[in-house]
C-alpha cells in the first residue's frame, strides 16, 4: 500500500507533478504529505486539501491508502 | 437525483426536458431551474475560452453530498445537476440546477442552495484563454448575494 497524492490547477503547476505515490512511513498529518510531496512546510489559506474525498484541515491524520489531494479555492458553476 | 459530469458541450433544456420526463406527472407543482453559461468578458479582459478542470470522484462525490444535504432540508422531489469540464466556447452552457417540489418555495431555496454549496464546495477549476493571448486560473468565484 500506499498515499495517493494528487495536485490539480494551479497547485498542479506549482508542484510540477499531477500524482505521486508516497511511503507511509513517517507521515502522520496532512500537513506531513505535503511536505514530503513538495518540501513545502506549511501551506496557506490557498492551499486546500481533500482526504479520501472529503475536504479537511492540514493538521488531520492520514493512514496507509490514503488519497490525498491539494489545490486552490475552487472556481466552478 | 442525478448528477452528470458533462465532458462534451451539451443542451441543458433538453437535458431537463428528459429528466422531467421520467419523472411521475402531477407529482411536483414546482420547477426551479438555473443555468450557467460562459461569458465573453471576465475582470474587463475579453474571454476567448475556458478549460474547465475537475477532481474525477471527488467532484461527484461532493454534488452527491449536497444533493442530499437539499433534500434534507427541504420537501423535495427531484434534484438535477450537470456540469460541463473541458474545453468551453463563449456562450456555451456550464452549469445546470434544477429542483422539482411540491411547492415554489422549497424548490426556488433548494436550488439557489445548490448553487451556492456547488460555486463553493464543488472541486472544479477555470482556467481563461484571452484574446492577447494569456492565460489565467480564475482566482475566485464572485459572490452569489
Amino acid at each position: 500500500m500506499a498515499i495517493k497524492v494528487k495536485f490539480f490547477a494551479s497547485l498542479r503547476e506549482w508542484a510540477g507533478q499531477s500524482e505521486v505515490m508516497l511511503e507511509p512511513e513517517g507521515l502522520a498529518s496532512v500537513a506531513d504529505v505535503l511536505k514530503a510531496s513538495t518540501g513545502e512546510r506549511g501551506g496557506s489559506d490557498s492551499v486546500l486539501c481533500a482526504l479520501n474525498f472529503e475536504t479537511v484541515s492540514l493538521s488531520h491524520a492520514v493512514k496507509d491508502g490514503d488519497e490525498v489531494a491539494f489545490f486552490p479555492p475552487v472556481t466552478g458553476g | 437525483m442525478a448528477v452528470v459530469i458533462e465532458s462534451d458541450s451539451f443542451d441543458p433544456w433538453q437535458a431537463l426536458q428528459r429528466h422531467q420526463d421520467s419523472l411521475v406527472g402531477g407529482s411536483f407543482g414546482a420547477t426551479a431551474v438555473f443555468v450557467g453559461s460562459m461569458r465573453d468578458f471576465n475582470q474587463g479582459d475579453e474571454v476567448q475560452g475556458m478549460t474547465l478542470e475537475h477532481y474525477p470522484g471527488m467532484t461527484e462525490h461532493q454534488l452527491e453530498a449536497i444533493a442530499a444535504e437539499a433534500a434534507e432540508q427541504w420537501p423535495l422531489l427531484d434534484t438535477l445537476i450537470h456540469h460541463r469540464v473541458g474545453d468551453i466556447d463563449p456562450a456555451e452552457p456550464i452549469v445546470l440546477t434544477a429542483v422539482w417540489s411540491a411547492h415554489r418555495a422549497a424548490a426556488f431555496e433548494a436550488n439557489r442552495f445548490l448553487m451556492e454549496a456547488l460555486k463553493s464546495r464543488a472541486p472544479f477549476w477555470k482556467r481563461e484563454q484571452l484574446s492577447d493571448g494569456e492565460e489565467r486560473w480564475v482566482e475566485k468565484n464572485t459572490p452569489g448575494y
